[in-house]
């Protein structure tokens, strides 16, 4: 099968939900000529025009709320955020207005736009340019959550969330968009809240979320080294989450770690965690352990940065303390 | 009006401090090119004088803040070079330790109260400073810098407006550098760029920022006034910037032309403009400019390989400075 780039993937989903469908347009900064500073958007403004394709000022909430009142008269916005980080900014029309209007209105108005942003530390970008703020915006009822690890995601998962008729919020790994995955020519969706198994194994549920999935793959490689058999799953949307799929796994494996970018405190690995220990607590034989993002902001020092975010080695080492009852 | 002498002093003075900002870039962007600088970082080379005109009228206690393109407002408030390659090269004697890197350079002791990485971000925290100063009594005044690209943001005339009604010794200083990022700044910001703060009731001035004297003599003038409660003020100053939006952007004919980036440079660059000034007025002789950029570019190099063999910072550190000490 033919493989190409994350980005690539993400570009393509676009061009052919844009070609389906006349309503969909993208607002953003740089998102026309430039391609946006990934270059992932690059090729779209010749095709669909800069009518469709917008550049906006730097003024995310303005260009976030124009995208929410436009997708309840009849667009279907994707809003191009440059950095995750300036989720900060663009709060209150995600999350006050966005993700209530279909509720609070009793079900007559719906907010069918997308909001891509990136996540993702190791960049050298401080403080302000590399956070995973995907718990922030799970935490909000009416807003669905999405995170591809590969291209393959990338692209089924961007399809589905133009079609979605709500506000859906993709984290794609800014450290991804070059990494190559076999995706095929035919269409594909892939539905949200069904989490994909790696890898089946029998000792242990490794569940990752985007960049973290490489992770646990590299571990359970190495892990499989030493006769350990990991299971590794990528739930794929965070909101919705395929909990039947992860209690599935830990029964069967009776032993569990979630790892994911973002802070540990109060985060997606505190959610997965609970759950599994709500679900299936009488199958666990050692408490369920979390790997997320230390508890600082990311420093930029690349010697303080690399200590802040999970690796395949520190995966490794909690799956054998976990396995040797030293938790 | 200061003495002939005074003058001599404080216009050798300017070029000093523009000659060590773009002997700083110079550098900054040399590490870069050879992957001995972590991540990126926005090169202020062509915008000097902006810089160097507001901050020669500050006095240290007087405070700025400062954008993502950060490295000359750093310097002209006076910065050391060693802390400010040090914290550039993510090193433990770094401004900041390391912690914050290009985007976040801070140097507290000289008023900088920091970079910011958000566009537009440091509106508040200037305007802030600003109510610290009136509360407190303290005659200073603050300076907030950002680009035209932070016109688009809300918050700046939130805080303008609260400026304006409180009267707060604060100067909105706009750097109209023609683009954000691979935006002209007509795509993106919509009718008379001064007519903003003055919506306000906010006094309004333009000024050549390719021209130090006449951004210093503008700043004096707003300094003396907001110190006495004329405040706020909004400067908006017209310069370029040579380099591309940050040291990786180096294909830049699909957003602006060669031509144009040459003329900039070879007619209305500030240090070259400021020298034949000095020389014309026989205020100096190109001998003696010269040596001064000999000296500076030498000492440059020296804070460079200084801070190419400075110490990392310790793991400890990576836990420190979440919360400040009670
Ligand atoms: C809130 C926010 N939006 C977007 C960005 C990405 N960004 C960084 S610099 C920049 C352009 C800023 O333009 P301008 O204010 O004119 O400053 P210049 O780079 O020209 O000095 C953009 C869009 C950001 N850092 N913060
Ligand atoms: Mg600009």
């Amino acid at each position: 099968m033919r493989e190409i780039t994350f980005g690539a993937a993400v570009n393509e989903a676009m061009a052919e939900e844009m070609r389906l469908d006349e309503s969909i347009i993208i607002l953003g900064e740089d998102v026309a000529e430039a391609g946006t500073p990934f270059k992932v958007l690059s090729g779209l403004v010749e095709e669909f025009g800069t009518e469709r394709v917008i550049d906006t000022p730097i003024s995310e909430p303005g260009f976030t709320g124009i995208a929410v009142g436009a997708a309840m008269t009849g667009l279907r916005p994707i809003v191009d955020l440059m950095f995750g980080d300036f989720l900060f900014l663009i709060m209150d029309q995600l999350c006050n207005q966005a993700a209530k209007t279909h509720y609070m209105s009793g079900g007559k108005l719906s907010v069918p736009m997308v909001l891509r942003t990136n996540m993702g530390a190791t960049r050298r970008s401080a403080a302000q340019h590399s956070q995973s703020l995907q718990a922030l915006v799970a935490h909000i009822p009416g807003l669905k959550v999405a995170m591809p690890s590969s291209a393959y995601e990338a692209k089924g998962l961007m399809k589905t969330a133009i079609r979605d008729n709500n506000p859906v919020v993709i984290f794609e790994d800014k450290l991804m968009y070059n990494d190559k995955a076999e995706v095929p020519e035919e269409e594909y969706l892939i539905n949200f809240g069904e989490a994909n198994i790696l890898r089946p194994g029998t000792d242990i549920t490794l569940i990752a979320t985007s960049s973290m999935v490489q992770q646990a793959e590299m571990a359970a490689n190495t892990l499989a080294d030493q006769n350990i058999s990991a299971e590794v799953i990528d739930p794929r949307t965070i909101s919705p989450l395929d909990e039947t799929t992860l209690i599935n796994s830990v029964k069967k494996t009776s032993h569990a770690i979630v790892i994911d970018e973002g802070h540990q405190n109060y985060g997606i690995t505190a959610e997965i965690a609970a759950r599994i220990s709500e679900k299936a607590f009488y199958y666990l034989d050692a408490p369920v352990q979390r790997l997320g993002a230390m508890d600082v902001p990311v420093p930029f020092s690349p010697v303080l940065e690399d200590l802040t975010v999970p690796t395949a080695q520190q995966i490794h080492e909690r799956v054998v303390m976990v396995l040797e009852g030293k938790i | 009006m200061s003495n002939n002498k005074d003058n001599k002093n404080s216009y050798l003075q300017m070029f000093r401090q523009m000659v060590r900002i773009r002997a700083f870039e110079e550098q900054a962007n040399q590490l870069y090119l050879s992957a001995k600088m972590p991540g990126l970082t926005h090169m202020y080379v062509g915008q000097e004088a902006v810089a160097v005109g507001i901050c020669e009228a500050l006095t240290p206690n007087d405070k700025i803040t400062s954008t993502h393109r950060g490295h000359g407002h750093c310097v002209a408030k006076g910065a050391d070079f060693k802390q400010m390659f040090c914290e550039l090269l993510g090193k433990q004697e770094g401004y900041c330790r390391g912690k914050g890197g290009s985007m976040h350079i801070a140097d507290q002791a000289n008023g900088n109260l920091g970079a910011n990485a958000i566009v537009g971000g440091s509106a508040g925290i200037a305007t802030g400073a600003a109510l610290t100063a009136k509360r407190m009594g303290k005659k200073e005044v603050s300076v907030c810098f950002f680009g035209d690209g932070a016109l688009g943001q809300g918050l700046l005339y939130e805080t303008m407006n609260m400026a304006a009604l409180w009267k707060l010794p604060v100067i909105y200083a706009c750097e109209n550098n023609l683009y954000g990022e691979y935006t002209k700044v007509e795509e993106m910001a919509a009718g008379d760029l001064m007519a903003r703060a003055k919506g306000f009731g906010i006094e309004s001035f333009e000024v050549d920022g390719q021209d130090v004297l006449a951004v210093n003599n503008l700043t004096q003038e707003l300094v003396e006034r907001a110190r006495k409660g004329d405040g706020p003020f909004f400067i908006l100053l017209n310069t370029y910037r040579y380099h591309g939006h940050h040291v990786g952007d180096i294909n830049r004919e699909y957003y602006r032309s060669k031509e144009e980036e040459q003329l900039w440079r070879e007619e209305r660059d500030p240090i070259t403009n400021f020298s034949q000034l000095l020389v014309d007025k026989k205020i100096s002789t190109s001998e003696e400019l010269k040596s001064i950029e000999l000296q500076i570019e030498k000492d440059a190099e020296e804070a460079v390989n200084y801070a190419l063999n400075a110490a990392w910072p310790d793991a400890s550190e990576v836990n420190m400075h979440v919360f400040a000490s009670n």
